[in-house]
């Protein structure tokens, strides 16, 4: 398979670097389809006659696979480059769904768990973080630019997974005109046979576009001299298994993972959250199921759009401060959600618009925040290894919301109030956050790769 | 060593294409939440 390996997938010159996004965004854009989920869950439950809970842990276990494959496989990545990277995540990929639908087909929940949840979650894992080394080295000039762009994608594949799979589960099920229909367990197998086609070509195409810069590229015109004016930027390298020992790296860790627990809290509740926020006292609600949905919708286009805008803007405000806005301003405006979102829908939504963007922008912008600290040595695998908090978050983002709003009330009788002690719980999550991320200072050189000629007469030891 | 070199391309079929397979999914997948969304303002 030398086919695979990075040596031959030097770029050759006059390659067009604008091609390096769309590879990256075929691989985004599939493993994306891990947010699209909820439309076959109710499905799976009638199929399995198992509780939504139950069907739920196919979704964690795939998510908690992400942050582990990241962080254990990014040296692999780094070493053999994107290609094989991209070929293996899609191998996983396609084969967590061919896995998954053989489970469907011969009613075994637990074949499911391993196809989608641990097979399918590893090539999540190995996907994400394929393509974003590649991109910085490309895009030494813009970094936040060209890692939004990708993981962007990863916003956006929902997107395109959840109308898609619908008018397949339509198609492949006859009774699907039926009043009150749900998808029959056969026509989700069916999906999940297309779907492990459909991503395989699309990541292959990704895996056979992308390229490597050849050793000392840059871009015409691009002065590195610039870039390290600023003084969090490093010209320097730190391997993944120093930075882990450095401050820097658990500080943005933290901040990552306030970020991120604060806007799971309103994307896991958004759709009941919007309904119970404008709760009559009669029990009724102003927003209607359909409102509802819309809602989920605009937040879903504003984490997209915010890991693109958010984390391009980084490049001329610098990683720091693009933190701070996220976690202070996010902050801020969590407390005007909590205390005064109930009087308007337009505030409430809007609101909600700019935290989610902002969760987004916190996904995107994290790559060239390592690049700008740790340079671009092991990059991939430093931000395989930060991805643990989003693993992290996404078991603590949930607890959080769903533990104050059980000692609330139940399900149906909530309203504004009940939201307030989770939400500003949220709040002090972000300080705690934006606190960390104001204590980065650039990473001290004894961390430092040694250039040539220049010899490190021990390891480092941990930072204290 | 260290070359700066043109990014201009010797295909711009290639890259048209390469980004409509990525870019007409995505504007697909927006616009069909989009008319969910337009339920929020109806």
């Amino acid at each position: 398979m030398g086919w695979l390996d990075r040596e031959r997938t030097i770029a050759p010159p006059g390659f067009n670097r604008w091609l390096v996004p769309p590879a990256a965004l075929a691989v985004h854009l599939c493993i994306g389809q891990a947010y699209a989920t909820s439309v076959y869950k109710t499905a799976l439950v009638k199929h399995f006659g198992a509780s939504l809970t139950e069907i739920g842990v196919i979704f964690s276990v795939a998510i908690v696979m992400l942050g582990l494959s990241a962080a254990i496989m990014g040296t692999w990545v780094d070493r053999n480059g994107p290609r094989k990277a991209m070929f293996t995540s899609a191998a996983f990929w396609a084969s967590g769904f061919l896995i998954g639908s053989l489970g469907i087909f011969s009613h075994q929940l637990w074949l499911v768990y391993l196809g989608y949840g641990v097979v399918g979650g590893i090539g999540l894992g190995i996907g994400y973080i394929s393509p974003v080394s590649t991109l910085i080295k490309w895009f030494p000039d813009r970094p936040g630019l060209a890692t939004g762009m990708a993981i962007m994608g990863f916003g956006g594949g929902a997107l395109i997974a959840s109308p898609v799979s619908t008018a397949l589960l339509k198609m492949y099920d006859p009774n699907s005109g039926a009043k009150g229909w749900v998808a029959s367990g056969e026509s989700v197998g069916k999906l999940f046979l297309t779907l492990a086609v459909v991503y395989l070509a699309y990541m292959m195409f990704g895996a056979f576009t992308i390229k490597v810069p050849s050793e000392g590229w840059k871009p015409a015109g691009f002065d590195p001299a610039k870039v390290k004016a600023a003084s969090l930027v490093t010209t320097d390298n730190v391997s993944a298994r120093n930075a882990v020992k450095t401050r820097q790296f658990w500080l943005v860790w933290i901040a990552l993972f306030c970020n991120v627990t604060a806007g799971i809290g309103i994307l896991e509740q958004a759709a009941p959250m919007i309904q119970d926020f404008f709760r009559q006292p009669d029990g009724t609600s102003l927003a209607s199921a359909a409102v509802a949905a819309g809602f989920v919708g605009l937040l879903s286009i504003g984490n997209m759009s915010g890991r693109f805008a958010w984390s391009a803007t980084s490049d001329v405000t610098g990683r720091k401060r693009i933190y701070m806005v996220y976690l202070g301003v996010g902050a801020v405006l969590y407390t005007v959600l909590a205390l005064a979102g109930s009087t308007s829908t337009v505030l409430y939504v809007a609101l909600a618009f700019v935290i989610i963007s902002f969760y987004g922008g916190g996904f995107a912008t994290a790559p060239a925040y390592l690049r700008d600290l740790f340079g671009t040595f092991q990059v991939g695998a430093i931000h395989g290894r930060l991805l643990t908090a989003w693993s992290a978050a996404g078991i603590a983002g949930p607890l959080i919301v769903n533990a104050f709003l059980d000692a609330q009330g139940k399900p149906g009788a909530l309203n504004a109030a009940s939201y307030q002690p989770a939400l500003l719980t949220m709040v002090g999550l972000l300080v705690i956050g934006f606190v960390a991320n104001l204590l980065v200072t650039p990473v001290d050189a004894r961390f430092h790769e040694p250039r040539p000629g220049r010899v490190r007469s021990e390891e480092p030891a941990l930072e204290g | 060593m260290s070359s700066a070199q043109s990014s201009v391309t010797p295909s711009t079929g290639r890259l048209v294409i390469a980004w409509a397979l990525v870019g007409v999914p995505l504007a697909y997948g927006v616009y069909e939440t989009l008319t969910r969304v337009a339920a929020l303002f109806g």
